[in-house]
């Protein structure tokens, strides 16, 4: 199990929440996992109902079996600051460079160096150990930035190492490649069984492979269940309204006759039930797409009243199940 | 959670959002779309600037990063970073349909052709920091979109520009960018910054304060030499440019206050999308920035309000449970048949592995008695010999009202996240439009888009989709 989880996924896919229940998953059994979030959402403070995060690592939540999660949203300013702070020891200067404005040039006007603190950020709490020289965070999960951005994001050090070809910032860049390109890391895409999201986790895939960053697994979320046979709904739709209609009667829904109040259901429940049919079929297709990345694919319900925190737990216990059978399932 | 039937009368509150009339309006130039990521942004944009053009506006659609079909199904697939004319729209009104895709580089190298002589061009488009800054680095995009919204605005050659944004990070950088350039421009650091170079190095560097070299001193130390070395030439060769640069960025602000321009704030009902969506009214507001209304996206209806998931369910439990096979049948409903080769008659008859249901013939058939029925039928689909009779209806009906109960379920927690949104902003007009089965990439599917933005129903009684997937 990589250390450095790294959750992307194109906007609208939960990725935020997957990032989460990932935490929350590999937090068990007395481990320590940290969720980082790079984008300044808040979406984590959010989902665990809490107040908004500041720029320090606090727990967040305990794990099944002892674990906790502790969380960080990642402010690029300070982490600037800190950075100048550790490794230059620049404790005025840092303050002069605030006041030229050169901390708003570093994390806005050009805003790859807000890549380079993040991401190098998240490599430092991946690397840091304790007095006994343990592992301070067994695992880091980032919520990462979508899947169209995703490679530039984790690349930028390379970019970077390419623009200062020596000292400190180049020394600090290449550091964090060695990281972000190792087995420690693993890249993951959550994805809907639609067309858009399908289609971009495939081209982040292949872009992330070029860069010859390390890809993890393809999520897949909010999978709905599904509720009727589609065979016997084609026969139905054709020559069983009436039978439908009396069914309908027989559970207490009215009368089954011309324009009974059963009766009335069957055209609106057929139509509803042909656009699931419909769907169904698509996230077939999407299904098909997916299996040809040729990757691990993990699936996560559709929770029927939207997500809250026991919500969250569940999608952890899912996920859980799915690290523990693959881990169950082979040593390769 | 009494009843969570429909959506009765909870959306009065909120005024309907009439997209024809803001379309039709020629006084209406600029039409922003703005949203968090996945909520259908640039379908919108895409949609708007099909119905425009159909209804005699002369428009031009630009959009960041459409997906891939819908972008050749109006043939912008091709980056040339210029708008290209849509084929297929029905011109009888007299209008025109562009659209173009952005390309971020090419719109930077162009200001930079535009704005420096030919020699400080080659030097900038050739400089190792430029290249990372207009190819790669996020943020770039937004900088460049709203460079190219007042670029086509300054060509006056359309009368409706349709602009979607980048699915930012913080979903307002696009409104920040041109204030950002200019306190950065504004600022001691870029003087720093470019103080050496100026005065043509080592030379100049006596001329400097003791505070100025101290920080350049710094900043070498932080950067390295060279690297320091390849921003100043930058910041040198773009200080020419500067002024230009900033003037434009500040046109293209005022453009987006000034009353001819329409924002449209676009989410799903979903918790977080419309969390976003409201800070994103909220934002407009503080900027001056001409709010239109909200657009909701992939709002679900049903023919059926009238039957409650809770009525629903208790339905298709009668239908089911009852028998004692309720396992067995809820299996056979929900049968996953992921090899679709089988047939109807074989699907089912793959099915039954009902051990212990031996098939004693009945022939109980009398509506009077459900149960008997039930049981009867059961019987016979573990036989497989008539799947298609009263059985088969029975477990079908039950998987309508089951399907019925989820759609009911969806709807009450989309109108209490929508109700949310409402009562924090009251003010804010809203059209809903009805989801869409599939995904829309063809100019039908955007045609009946655009006609599910322009029904006004804020809540439209009958949401059964004519024509539920113009594309597949």
């Amino acid at each position: 199990m990589s250390r450095l989880q790294v959750v992307s996924g194109k906007g609208g896919t939960g990725k935020t929440t997957v990032a989460a229940a990932l935490a929350l998953a590999l937090a068990t059994e007395g481990k320590r996992a940290l969720l980082v979030e790079v984008e300044g959402r808040q979406g984590i403070a959010q989902l665990f109902e809490t107040e908004a995060l500041p720029y320090e690592e606090r727990k967040i939540a305990v794990a099944s079996g002892g674990g906790e999660v502790y969380a960080l949203a990642i402010d690029a300013e300070r982490a600037l600051l800190d950075y100048l702070q550790m490794f230059y020891k620049l404790g005025s200067a840092g303050r002069a460079l605030k006041k030229l404005g050169a901390i708003d040039f570093a994390t806005t006007i050009a805003p790859g160096l807000r890549d380079v603190l993040l991401t190098g950020k998240a490599c430092e709490a991946v690397r840091r150990r304790d007095k006994k020289n343990a592992y301070v965070y067994d695992y880091v999960v980032m919520d990462a930035p979508p899947t169209g951005r995703i490679t530039k994001f984790l690349n930028v050090n390379d970019e970077v190492a390419g623009l200062a070809k020596f000292g400190p910032i180049h020394n600090q860049a290449q550091a964090v490649m060695r990281v972000l390109k190792s087995p420690e890391t693993a890249v993951h895409f959550v994805t809907l069984l639609e067309e858009m999201p399908v289609q971009e986790t495939a081209d982040g895939i292949a872009e992330l492979r070029a860069a010859e960053l390390p890809v993890g697994k393809v999520i897949v979320n909010m999978v709905r269940p599904q509720l009727v046979d589609e065979q016997a709904l084609r026969t139905a739709a054709g020559e069983q309204r009436t039978e439908v209609a009396r069914a309908l009667s027989r559970a207490g829904l009215g009368g089954a006759g011309r324009g009974g109040v059963a009766e009335r259901l069957v055209e609106p429940l057929l139509e509803q039930a042909a656009e699931h049919a419909q769907r169904v079929e698509l996230e077939r297709e999407q299904r098909a797409a997916l299996a040809q990345l040729d990757l691990t694919t993990y699936e996560l319900p559709l929770l029927g009243e939207g997500l809250d925190l026991a919500g969250l737990y569940r999608l952890a216990a899912e996920l859980r199940a799915h690290l523990g059978a693959e881990r169950a399932g082979g040593t390769a | 959670m009494s009843t969570s039937t429909g959506r009765p009368q909870a959306m009065a509150a909120a005024p309907a959002l009439d997209i024809d009339p803001l379309l039709d309006d020629p006084a209406t130039r600029i039409i922003v779309c703005c949203g968090s990521g996945g909520v259908g942004k640039t379908t919108t944009a895409a949609a708007l600037g099909v119905r425009a053009a159909e209804r005699g506006r002369r428009a031009v659609v630009l959009t960041i990063d459409p997906a891939r079909r819908l972008a050749q199904s109006m043939g912008i697939d091709s980056l040339d970073n210029v708008p290209r004319r849509v084929k297929g729209i029905d011109e009888g009104a007299g209008g025109e349909l562009h659209a173009m895709m952005l390309d971020m580089k090419r719109t930077f190298d162009e200001i930079v052709e535009a704005h420096a002589d030919a020699d400080r061009a080659r030097a900038i488009l050739d400089n190792p920091f430029y290249q990372s800054l207009s190819a790669g680095f996020a943020g770039t995009q937004e900088y460049m979109a709203m460079e190219k919204l007042g670029q086509l605005r300054a060509r006056d050659e359309w009368d409706l520009i349709v602009v979607d944004t980048p699915p930012s990070r913080s979903a307002l950088d696009f409104l920040d960018a041109p204030k950002r350039l200019g306190s950065f421009l504004d600022g001691k650091f870029i003087r720093v910054l470019m103080a050496p170079a100026k005065v043509g190095g080592r030379a100049g560097m006596k001329f400097l304060n003791v505070g100025m070299s101290m920080m350049t001193g710094t900043l070498s130390k932080l950067m390295g030499g060279q690297l320091l070395r390849d921003v100043q030439t930058f910041v040198a060769a773009m200080d020419t440019m500067f002024g230009g640069f900033r003037t434009r960025a500040d046109a293209t602000y005022r453009l987006l206050q000034a009353p001819g321009t329409a924002f449209l704030v676009v989410a799903a009902p979903e918790r977080d999308a419309l969390r976003e969506a409201a800070y994103f009214v909220e934002r407009l507001a503080a900027e001056d920035m001409p709010l239109a209304g909200l657009v909701l996206n992939r709002v679900h209806g049903s023919a059926a309000p009238q039957l409650s998931a809770e009525r629903a369910l208790a339905a298709a439990e009668s239908l089911t449970a009852e028998n004692g096979h309720g396992e067995n049948l809820g299996e056979h409903g929900i049968v996953d048949q992921t090899d679709g080769n089988a047939g109807p008659r074989d699907a089912t008859a793959a099915t039954p592995q009902t051990p212990g249901s031996p098939p004693t013939p009945s022939t109980t058939q009398t509506p009077e008695s459900p149960q008997a029925l039930e049981h009867a039928s059961a019987e016979r689909a573990a036989d497989s010999t008539d799947e298609d009779g009263a059985d088969g209806v029975e477990q079908l009906t039950a998987g309508l009202l089951r399907l019925h109960a989820e759609r009911m379920r969806v709807l009450a927690r989309e109108q209490r996240t929508r109700d949310r949104f409402t009562a924090l902003h009251p003010e804010v007009a809203v059209t809903e439009v009805a989801a869409l089965p599939g995904d829309v990439h063809d100019l039908a599917g955007l045609r009946t888009i655009g006609e599910r933005l322009a029904d006004d129903q804020a809540s439209p009684p009958d949401l059964a989709p004519s024509a539920p997937s113009p594309s597949v």
